[in-house]
């Protein structure tokens, strides 16, 4: 499997039956193509859809029906259709159960940064921030590294904050981690790495909870 | 009264200088045609306000790489690197707001109200001191509504008094948008007599609405974007 594909089919277990759901973009739209197409869901989408499901049969396809991240989405039954102040609304009011979000960085304390990387990325906020700071459960999904090989997960973000202390948990392609009072405690292995191994991935500290390891 | 217009007389209204509100998150609500105009007719020095940038070669970005716009106030470009390097270069100022506090500054504005109280980014960088009110023992930040001088808005159907009905994903900012600009245009491909909606059907009342143009059909901006295709 490839970082991606771990990281998705780990986070599909996080979504419970009867949620309502926001995938943000990038990997985590992705994690609709893993769910059971019968499966009890209602998946958010902030420009204005409750109830979007996966890509739409080709003869079937809207261009007046997109997603957040511009995907020719399906309806489920009982879907709904609204305008963008609504929608947040629903996001404000805390309607959301969970939210899977990427990262540039995550950290110690629940910290995210996720919209701008100063003098190099600055493509504008979107609904990061107002989904970062008012859902119930927010779930980050990211490589445990970058490109470069440089851990994601911080003791402190550097780079401007979505929100602070919002992530609940955090699961990458090497392991699923939780943000506790105690630090970051990592629940599960996705991999066969040592303690060792994955605390050099990590720049904050790793709390390993005993028999932690399900790979 | 009749609201129909041609193209060529509804954007010929907005001067050079004005705010303009345009509908549409990505492709779905973008009033193409209108923006086609606006285009041809070469008014400058506009602000626009868009949840975002659309493509390069489509929409407002059309707008913007014609020299058109000096500031856009929208959410998120990241679809559009041709607008995120003219901002760079400093050829269109960009002002970014969270989407749900965009929406609802232009909602606010659209109730004829001033501004509202949030907590949303409110320790974050976008939040400057000066937009902090201490109230009853608790901290908020203001937010201004935003109003505008013209809003651009397609609708899937309309009748001649300006009652509109939208569509799928392109609802988003468009009902918004239509109260709260001063002067509102919409297209539409299918225009008809009023009668041809139940009244609890309608989405925006013809009371917000200045101007109808009717399309004869849609052009190819409208259709489905091959490379958000998933094969």
């Amino acid at each position: 499997m490839s970082a991606a594909e771990r990281i998705l089919s780990r986070a599909v277990a996080e979504i419970t039956p009867g949620s309502i759901v926001n995938l943000g973009i990038g990997l985590p739209t992705q994690v609709m193509h893993y769910l059971p197409d019968d499966y009890d869901v209602q998946i958010h989408s902030e420009n204005g859809i409750l109830g979007a499901w996966k890509q739409a049969a080709p003869a079937l396809m809207d261009p007046f029906l997109i997603d957040a991240a511009g995907a020719y989405v399906s309806l489920r039954e009982g879907a709904s259709l609204f305008d963008s102040a609504v929608s947040f609304a629903m996001i404000r009011r805390a309607r959301l159960d969970l939210t899977m979000i990427g990262a540039f960085e995550v950290d110690a304390h629940g910290n995210l940064a996720n919209w701008k990387i100063p003098g190099k990325f600055s493509p504008g906020i979107g609904g990061a921030m107002e989904l970062a700071q008012k859902t119930q459960r927010i779930v980050v999904l990211t490589t445990h590294t970058d490109k470069h090989g440089r851990p994601k997960i911080l003791e402190t973000c550097r780079l401007p904050l979505t929100a602070k202390a919002c992530v609940s948990r955090i699961i990458s392609d090497l392991a699923v981690i939780d943000v506790t009072d105690q630090g970051l405690v990592v629940r599960e292995k996705l991999m066969e790495i040592s303690d060792a191994d994955l605390q050099a991935k990590t720049e904050a500290e790793l709390i390993f909870a005993s028999g932690g390891n399900s790979a | 009264m009749k609201k129909n217009r041609t193209l060529e007389q509804a954007i010929a209204a907005i001067p050079s200088g004005a705010v303009v509100m345009v509908g549409g998150f990505g492709n779905p609500g973008t009033p193409f045609s209108l923006i086609n105009e606006l285009q041809r007719q070469g008014q400058t020095d506009l602000t626009l306000i868009k949840n975002d940038a659309n493509e390069p070669g489509h929409g407002v970005s059309q707008l913007i790489e014609n020299g058109q716009v000096r500031k856009l106030i929208t959410t998120h470009i990241g679809l559009n690197k041709g607008v995120i390097d003219s901002m760079n270069r400093g050829d269109v100022e960009v002002v970014f707001h969270p989407q749900g506090m965009l929406a609802e500054k232009i909602r606010t504005a659209g109730a004829g109200s001033f501004g509202f109280l949030t907590d949303i980014g409110i320790d974050s960088e976008i939040t400057r001191p000066e937009d902090l009110l201490d109230w009853q023992g608790q901290t908020y930040k203001v937010e201004m509504a935003l109003s505008a001088d013209f809003a651009l808005i397609h609708a899937a159907q309309a009748d001649w008094l300006g009652n509109l009905v939208y569509q799928g994903s392109a609802i988003n900012f468009s009902p918004l948008m239509a109260m709260a600009a001063n002067h509102v245009i919409v297209e539409t491909p299918d225009l008809g007599a009023p009668g041809r909606f139940k009244p609890e059907q309608v989405h925006t009342p013809g009371a917000f609405v200045d101007s109808v143009v009717a399309l004869e059909s849609l052009n190819s901006d409208y259709g489905i974007l091959e490379h958000h295709v998933r094969r």
